[in-house]
């Protein structure tokens, strides 16, 4: 009886709440919504003009979303996937669950991107990172590093975004060569991670010389840890792009609410904390400009990226050269 | 007992329905990822992926048991001061979340480990641990616990009067081998080996972070670029159908291989006493045991060195992560003990005991991708996943564990009814009292051993607990990987260091009765 009750009471109470405030769902990779992750800062601006609740939920990494979506299908109480990057955005259009934004903000990206399912919130280059006290001259190519004796972590492009942006990387400089150049890189390989955490922790704890991470990454060690030891290599075929985008979805039973938070998304209250909680660069530089550790990070001399419609194919073919090459 | 004709014993029914709860956790859950799927055939790289599955776990399996057994047989007969300690030492590895015990192994044996610093210092050529080999040493680290303190009960629960009846007719210790030693290790070994090996076939990011390369390809990776990159659940649920298929085979191949050593009964005098003390045996078993827990301890030092600075830097997220974790640690080591005292005494005294038996290791064999992403599938129309993270997670981790306690306890169940068994039922001894007076009391210190194993288990597994998490679910491994993710490895490390204290410390406190039993 107390307990029927109760929960008569409870479901009343339930059912008045989400009268009152709608709710949106956005579906995000794990670091982004983690205490010291853009979560929280950007929860807080955002209910603090649409009075809703935002509420996030977690799955892995920008891989994990899309699977994720797609095998809930239509029925998916997600309003907004926040987190795909340009590898993954044609699967993402292909599975026809996204809906067009409909907007044309501005940004401040390095290449035109435009797509009419998703809009970008913050991009980075992939680069490999090193410590200068202990590398005094690096490479400048990965010619120049396939030829050297240098030692490097990288992650598996079949289990990490980042993995798969550097075979992305090596196609995109080399094209057809790209098998030659992994050939002659089997040998700077210390081994291969399953996500950039391991890889990253492993270069930390000096079991290679460079690591495959981003052109931001000594920013974090500069501002978060004041350590201006470690830097980007400089690749004179340039830095292959990722741009991390969010999109709505179709099904999606909060539709406006949806179009308001990825407004909000090219706003100075979510982009200020991109820098130094997601540690990219943000799609708009913020009013007030970024971070003052930004300053000292290398600017490519040229920007790869594919176009979304043909990654999908090279990410097939780029990863079974990768596969062949270091496997013999 | 054995039921007449027609009649299933209660004992029966209850192995039977925990059976068949797994067999519907593994296969259902695989079927709902089929269900959802659209072709997906095995391609070639992946015959090449189960090759190295197979290959790794194999000489994984042997080399843990092999090394095991003279390191057991010396803690076995030596008594030294400390010597607790050490054994319940030595089976931290074993705990330990699987990146945070990489990373400690690295730093004794990586290519600026201590190893290698040693000997380069010394003029020596460094070592590489990338590669086959690599891969095994790190199972050998992982699962050498395990097998150890298979072992070592084994060794154990050979009665104190067998040795003394040997040492009065003068046995040498070839023929204490012969016939007490060898029919031991007979009963425990290929068990012990289908745990290691079963556990060893869901590899992934070990094999793969160790192996050097695309070479240490496993089944596991090659499930979770299906469900990921290419989102071919057909592919992942073959794949992980072929795992299941090499651990029932496994399973029936040890099942051909045990044989109950049958020593009969003792009079629960407990330890070892007599054993040749000749110089040479004592310097054997010196060398055994420092070697062991040389290889087993140092790399957790290490770990627990790099996590002390790193204290001082906790977020405060840990402390309700580290609660969530003890939370479904407790629930998960309650479900897991009861089912498999249900599932062990049907194998022991009920019918169908094969087949419950052989059930009863699958989930050792289940990718935790497909259970999870299954799981996920089939709660999804009903309940929103993050509301089930914390249940979901309890039960997987105790699905998980269960074969770990059935292998453990099923060797002492089994020789508790082989000695006491017929004087038990002719003394009408049965159901309930039957547990209480006999099994209970001779189980009790396999049973702390086992409910230690299995909380410290869920406390440091991943598992399923990814897939599901939402704001609030986080858990402490969990919290580990976004410390990392986030470039904090000192917080990482911090909280890795009191993950790994908090997992021992359960398991110490469970595990005590075992060590009771041990002491004379």
């Amino acid at each position: 009886m107390k307990s029927s009750l109760f929960a008569a009471g409870f479901l009343c109470f339930a059912s008045l709440a989400s009268a009152e405030t709608p709710v949106l769902n956005v579906l995000t990779y794990d670091s982004f919504v983690a205490e010291w992750g853009p979560g929280p800062a950007v929860e807080t601006a955002f209910e603090a003009t649409c009075a809703c609740d935002l509420r996030f939920t977690a799955a892995g990494d920008g891989a994990a979303l899309l699977a994720r979506v797609r095998l809930e299908g239509a029925a998916s109480d997600v309003d907004v996937v926040l987190g795909l990057d340009t590898n993954l955005t044609a699967a993402a259009t292909a599975s026809g669950l996204f809906a067009p934004h409909g907007l044309t903000p501005a940004n401040d990206l390095p290449v035109d991107y435009n797509d009419p399912l998703f809009l970008p919130f913050d991009w980075g280059y992939f680069a490999f990172v090193y410590d200068k006290t202990k590398l005094a001259t690096p490479p400048t190519s990965f010619e120049a590093l396939a030829a050297s004796d240098i030692s490097i972590l990288i992650q598996d492009p079949r289990a990490s975004t980042p993995g798969l942006g550097l075979v992305m990387w090596v196609k995109a400089a080399y094209g057809d060569r790209s098998a030659d150049i992994w050939a002659g890189l089997a040998d700077n390989i210390v081994t291969v991670t399953p996500g950039w955490s391991e890889a990253y922790g492993m270069f930390l704890a000096g079991e290679a010389e460079m690591v495959l991470s981003y052109t931001t990454s000594p920013a974090y060690h500069l501002i978060a840890e004041d350590d201006d030891s470690k830097a980007a290599a400089a690749f004179d075929e340039g830095h292959y792009l990722q741009i991390e985008v969010a999109g709505k979805l179709a099904g999606s039973d909060q539709p406006a609410l949806a179009d308001q938070f990825l407004a909000f998304m090219g706003s100075d209250a979510f982009q200020a904390v991109i820098p130094q909680t997601n540690w990219m660069y943000p799609a708009v530089t913020p009013a007030a400009g970024l971070p003052e550790g930004f300053g000292t990070l290398i600017t490519p001399v040229k920007n790869l990226l594919f176009p979304a419609e043909k990654a999908e194919a090279i990410r097939v073919q780029g990863t079974l050269e990768w596969q062949a090459a270091l496997a013999k | 007992m054995a039921s007449r004709t027609g009649k299933i014993s209660p004992t029966t029914a209850g192995g039977v329905a925990v059976a068949a709860a797994l067999m519907l956790l593994c296969f259902g859950t695989l079927a709902a990822v089929l269900l959802r799927a659209s072709g997906g055939a095995l391609g070639p790289s992946d015959a090449a992926a189960i090759r190295f599955t197979v290959a790794q776990a194999a000489v994984s399996a042997v080399v843990s048991v092999l090394l095991a057994v003279p390191v057991a047989r010396a803690l076995a007969r030596r008594r030294f001061v400390g010597r607790h300690l050490l054994i319940t030492l030595m089976g931290a590895p074993f705990l330990v979340p699987v990146i945070v015990a990489v990373l400690g192994l690295l730093q004794v044996f990586g290519r600026s480990g201590a190893l290698n610093t040693a000997l380069v210092a010394l003029g020596l050529p460094a070592v590489s641990i990338y590669g086959f080999h690599g891969v095994v040493l790190a199972h050998l680290f992982f699962n050498m616990p395990l097998a150890l303190r298979m072992i070592l009960q084994g060794w154990q629960a050979i009665p104190a009067e067998r040795f003394r009846v040997a040492a009065s007719l003068g046995f040498a210790p070839a023929d204490v081998l012969r016939h007490l030693e060898r029919p031991m290790l007979r009963d425990v070994l290929p068990g012990a080996m289908l745990v290691i090996f079963t556990l060893c076939l869901s590899s992934f990011a070990v094999a793969l972070t160790l192996g050097g390369g695309p070479r240490a390809t496993t089944v596991e990776l090659a499930i979770y670029q299906a469900l990921r990159f290419d989102f071919d659940l057909g592919r992942a649920a073959a794949l992980s159908a072929v795992q299941f298929v090499l651990c029932a085979s496994a399973v029936l191949l040890s099942l051909r291989f045990a044989k109950d050593a049958a020593f009969g009964a003792g009079l629960d005098r407990g330890g070892i006493h007599w054993w040749g003390v000749s110089r040479l045996s004592v310097l054997q078993d010196s060398a055994a045991i420092s070697l062991a827990a040389a290889f087993l301890i140092l790399p957790l030092a290490m770990v627990a060195a790099r996590g002390v600075p790193g204290l001082a830097e906790l977020p405060v997220a840990v402390w309700p992560a580290l609660a969530r974790s003890l939370g479904v640690a407790a629930a998960s080591t309650a479900i897991a003990m009861f089912a498999a005292i249900v599932l062990t005494a049907s194998v022991v005294r009920g019918r169908y005991a094969r087949p419950i038996e052989v059930s009863a290791m699958l989930p050792l064999a289940a990718s935790s991708l497909v259970l999870g992403t299954g799981l996920f599938l089939i709660v999804r129309p009903w309940i929103a996943a993050e509301h089930l993270a914390l249940p979901v997670t309890m039960l997987v981790n105790a699905a998980l564990a269960l074969p770990f306690v059935m292998r453990i306890l099923l060797p002492n169940w089994r020789a508790i009814e082989l000695d006491y068994g017929r004087l038990a039922t002719s003394v009408g001894l049965t159901g309930w009292a039957r547990w209480r007076v006999l099994t209970l009391p001779r189980l009790r210190a396999p049973l702390g051993f086992s409910a230690g194993l299995v909380a410290a288990l869920s406390i440091g597994d991943l598992g399923v607990v990814a897939l599901f998490a939402g704001e609030r679910g986080v858990t402490l491994p969990l919290l580990v990987q976004r410390l990392m993710a986030a470039y904090r490895m000192d917080a990482a490390a911090g909280a890795a260091l009191v993950l790994v204290s908090v997992s021992f410390a359960v398991f110490w406190l469970l595990d005590r009765e075992g060590r009771r039993h041990a002491t004379d």
